[in-house]
């Protein structure tokens, strides 16, 4: 029998330590991402703890009621710590068949469903490949389901504003979001205010929407709702006291990387080019001129690194982002940047791959391209965030590395990182110690191959200092001088300090932590990246029932911190979970010798608690 | 404050070796710049040379300001980050037919659709040097090399053409032994705020020998090139007896002998530099039915790239005024957990 059963009885959601999953899915244009985020405000507010997912398609507008084209929004909410957006779901909001089909699977036994039986129409529900309607042929008897003419209601709700039918129907999204705001007991007023804001320009819009807003919100609470089906209080979640915002990844990211230039006192010019899912950090800098930071949307990714490089030699740090595919076209430039020793910062919004591969969804299948992914022995360091709200230190952490070390920075992020969100405790600045740049401005002795004797950093000198006009390039360049030398030992040299000051690094970061658990003993997860949140989830539910297992979770992958080999010696058997087919299980085995397992996922999607919590069942199981 | 200590060609060259060729074009372009550079006003200390890959890119080595060698083809962006990061530096940019127009071709398109203030020096020997003679993007039709033995078939692209197609404000060609033209032209191109394109036509003595004789040699000079100036009617040849005349009939300039068929010099076209469509008919002009314009083909003045991204800085901060970092965290919607 498995270690954790989970039910959807509603007198289990409303004992204490409950949480629910809620998943709102319908077609990409029928606003479901706006829905979900306007719950997961409510529901920050109520003083839940939560976590989302929200999963749309590749395809900005398919065609209206296609499975290719249905937009999902996800939100796990509770009274405990929240660290993943969910497993499986308790309620099920479907706008239309071909997202009842698609997302069926996920729900519990006995869990709740919520249709829009306007839309299942025979043109929708054989375009989804229903043969008849589920809503009628009782193959959804294994759950309880809470049909509604939502369509038709919506058109009478908002029928005073004169709105023409397209615009009209548009309101449906937020005529659903109160209706489970009603069964969550949410509170309307910030979404009345976003919609206010949102359509400030087209009142009668805003009033259409908070009128079918608030019909929905009534209508739960005058109609006959199933047995069964009553307002899910959940209670309020345990958290650290503080002042919290939601932040999505994305978002504590481009913080991070505006505190980690005030932290070391230099501008940041960020240069990028689009692609999915690493543009919304572009869009979130180039709204905050008001900080030293300046965004260059460039021709290309190439362009794009390039010109962040450029910026690093002027005096700036220079950024760039992008995912995989864009990162492969700026290995080139980033090997340049290595070469010459400059500062600069790439971030990685990780997607399925290879090629253009799942663009909306996740992986975290670029370890590999980080760590070796370039010509030569071009060695960087890489860090990677676990959480949206890590994002944050992880972009200060970057920066420094960057400018202490003069080098570039591989950072990694994933699609669910960039897109889920969660309740963040607002950092204060000033608890943060800063890293101040110190550029060279005496020339006395000076040549640009002159370096920090603890650090091996490069001299950073820039253009505009009288004195310090020098020359660097892509050429091998002595290792006094800083002149261009083919000399056989200097190559070795030179080779050998750029590694030298990237192995160092390791002195200064912090050690290895075990996030849970002994540090020594049965089992240690070891994990990186966005799969803290399933990890953390599993080793919990493990521990509480008394299985002697640890979770480890690593920041710093090159190098690795000092005590990471001993620290993995002291357990008998390690498992590796990664979304890719086993990367850092590889670089493990290889660097210290060990048997590290592993358990593996690439289906978009992040792993569920329950895949983790099978497979450490299965690995002590064999070893028991 | 010290007066100015004026500084000569000395103080712009570097104690490293330079490694071209004997007789290469690129000698004489470099000292025509290291003496022009004194002339400039630019503190020394402002001077930033970038080049790509290639017998071009390795200028900035022989120029005692800052420099950066960098990779095939990138120059521009990496001139764009460095110009964005801090526009007070005076940029140059060195690159070739191969770096710039080839691996490079798109950076240069958007570097002077954009309009960054640089100046781009493209020196054009119509060959792969560094590789060892393979054609290149400009070599014309029929050019043998170790990669075209039986002559290559592909159009060459004319380098000032491609600079007008993606909008640039301000574009010369001139000759690499000629510092008498050289000069001006380059004072012309640095006073230019904005991307300043000029294409430099460079002898490669060792895999395209020669292919510029027609307009460097004395004998065939007068004939084969178009001193432009702008205001002044466009006339060439022996005595200035030639000029360009614009057909009104096919839209096309044509070359006309003065005193021949009653021909004045009030039938010959005047340069205007400002004038887009002009330009467009000199940058297509080649030999031998036509000279090749040499001087200033396209000049007009607007406003630079990073300006106008400094300006935007300028009125979001006034707007915003000074804003603290930890009180935008706090904006929006925040809650207190006690």
């Amino acid at each position: 029998m498995s270690v954790v059963e989970k039910t959807s009885e509603v007198a289990a959601a409303n004992a204490a330590g409950a949480a629910v999953v809620v998943r709102f899915a319908g077609d990409s244009g029928d606003g479901m991402q706006l829905t979900g985020s306007n719950f997961t405000e409510a529901t920050a507010l109520h003083g839940n703890d939560l976590a989302t997912f929200p999963d749309f398609p590749a395809e900005i507008r398919a065609p209206a009621g296609a499975t290719f084209g249905v937009s999902a929004f996800q939100i796990y909410f509770g009274s405990d710590e929240v660290t993943t957006a969910g497993d499986d779901l308790d309620v099920l909001v479907v706008m239309n068949p071909a997202a009842l089909i698609t997302n069926l699977k996920d729900l519990l036994p006995g869990g709740l469903i919520i249709a829009d039986s306007d839309a299942f129409t025979d043109k929708n529900l054989a375009r989804a490949g229903y043969k008849s309607n589920p809503l009628e042929d009782g193959s959804l008897d294994g759950y309880r389901v809470i049909v509604i003419e939502i369509t038709k209601r919506v058109i009478a709700s908002v029928e005073p504003f004169g709105l023409s039918h397209k615009f009209a129907v548009r309101c449906k999204n937020m005529w659903t979001l109160g209706l489970v705001m009603w069964l969550f007991d949410r509170d309307r007023s910030i979404t009345v205010g976003n919609l206010e804001k949102k359509f400030a320009n087209k009142p009668d819009i805003a009033q259409a929407n908070i009128a079918a807003l608030n019909s929905g919100h009534s209508y739960a609470e005058t109609a006959e709702l199933p047995s069964g089906v009553e307002v899910y209080q959940i209670p309020r979640a345990e958290v650290k006291p503080g002042l919290y915002r939601n932040a999505t990844g994305s978002d504590a990211l481009a913080y991070g990387l505006i505190a980690g230039g005030r932290l070391a006192d230099i501008p940041i010019t960020f240069a990028s080019y689009p692609i999915t899912p690493a543009s919304s950090l572009l869009h979130t800098l180039a709204q905050h001129k008001e900080f030293d930071v300046v965004t260059f949307q460039a021709e290309d990714e190439i362009a794009a690194v390039c010109a962040a490089i450029g910026a690093s030699f002027g005096g700036t740090l220079g950024v760039t982002s992008s995912s995989g595919p864009g990162i492969s076209l700026k290995g080139e430039a980033i090997s340049l940047a290595s070469a010459t020793e400059l500062p600069l910062v790439i971030v990685n919004t990780q997607r399925g791959g290879p090629s253009t591969g799942l663009p909306t969804k996740t992986e975290q299948s670029d370890l590999n391209q980080a760590l070796f992914g370039r010509h030569a022995d071009t060695i960087l360091p890489v860090i990677a965030s676990s959480t949206p709200s890590d994002c944050f230190d992880v972009a200060i952490e970057a920066v420094r590395l960057a400018t202490q070390f003069s080098t570039p920075v591989l950072l990694l992020s994933d699609g669910y990182l960039a897109n889920a969100s969660e309740p963040w405790l607002v950092p204060d600045l000033t608890q943060f110690e800063a890293f101040p740049v110190q550029f060279e401005t005496n020339p006395e002795g000076f040549s640009p191959a002159n370096r920090n004797p603890e650090t091996l950093s490069r001299v950073w000198a820039k253009p505009g200092t009288p004195g310090l006009e020098h020359r660097i390039g892509g050429i091998e360049k002595d290792y006094d001088t800083g002149d261009i030398s083919y000399d056989a030992d200097n190559h070795q040299r030179m080779t050998d300090v750029r590694k030298a000051k990237i192995d160092g690094i390791a002195k200064f970061i912090p050690a290895q932590t075990v996030s849970q658990g002994p540090s020594a003993g049965h089992l240690a997860i070891v994990g990186w990246g966005s799969t803290y949140g399933p990890i953390h989830q599993a080793v919990k539910r493990l521990r509480a029932v008394g299985v002697d297992v640890s979770h480890i979770h690593i920041r710093y992958l090159m190098p690795f911190p000092e005590n990471l080999g001993e620290l993995l010696r002291g357990y008998e058997q390690i498992l590796v979970p990664e979304m890719n087919t086993g990367q850092l299980v590889e670089v493990l085995r290889s660097k210290f010798l060990i048997d590290a397992k592993r358990l593996n996922k690439v289906s978009g999607q992040p792993f569920k608690i329950r895949e983790i919590v099978d497979a450490i069942e299965s690995l002590l199981g064999e070893s028991a | 404050m010290n007066a100015p200590v004026k500084l000569t060609l000395k103080d712009f060259s570097t104690d490293q070796e330079v490694r071209w060729c004997p007789g290469c074009g690129d000698y004489a372009i470099l000292k025509t710049i290291q003496k022009l550079m004194p002339e400039l006003d630019t503190p020394k200390e402002n001077t930033v040379f970038v080049s790509g890959i290639g017998c071009s890119s390795r200028f900035p080595y022989y120029m005692e300001t800052y420099g950066f060698h960098t990779i095939h083809g990138r120059a521009p962006a990496i001139a764009t980050g460095v110009k964005l990061s801090n526009p007070e530096l005076d940029v140059w940019v060195v690159t070739g037919d191969g770096d710039g127009l080839s691996i490079g071709g798109n950076h240069m398109l958007h570097v002077l659709r954009r309009n960054v203030d640089l100046q781009i020096l493209l020196f054009n020997n119509e060959i792969y040097g560094l590789t060892k003679g393979q054609y290149s993007p400009t070599s014309q039709v029929g050019t043998r090399s170790p990669s075209t033995p039986d002559g290559s078939v592909d159009l060459p692209l004319r380098p000032c053409t491609f600079a007008l197609g993606a909008g640039a404000r301000f574009v010369a060609r001139t000759i690499d032994t000629e510092a008498k033209h050289m000069t001006p032209v380059l004072k012309r191109a640095h006073a230019h705020k904005g991307a300043s394109f000029v294409e430099i036509y460079q002898n490669c003595p060792v895999y395209n020998d020669g292919i510029f004789d027609y307009i460097k040699d004395k004998k065939s000079a007068a004939d084969s090139r178009l001193v432009l100036a702008h205001g002044e009617p466009m006339l060439f040849g022996v005595d200035n007896q030639k000029g360009l005349r614009l057909n009104t009939a096919t839209l096309q300039l044509e070359v006309v002998t003065l005193g021949e068929a009653d021909v004045t010099v009030d039938d010959i076209m005047v340069h205007d530099e400002t004038n887009l469509v002009l330009a467009q008919m000199l940058a297509a002009l080649s030999t031998p039915d036509f000279p090749e314009a040499v001087g200033v083909l396209y000049c007009k003045q607007e406003v630079s790239y990073e300006s106008s991204v400094y300006e935007q800085i300028k009125t979001v901060r006034a707007k915003k005024g000074v804003v603290d970092f930890n009180e935008v965290l706090r904006r929006g919607h925040t809650w207190t957990v006690s």
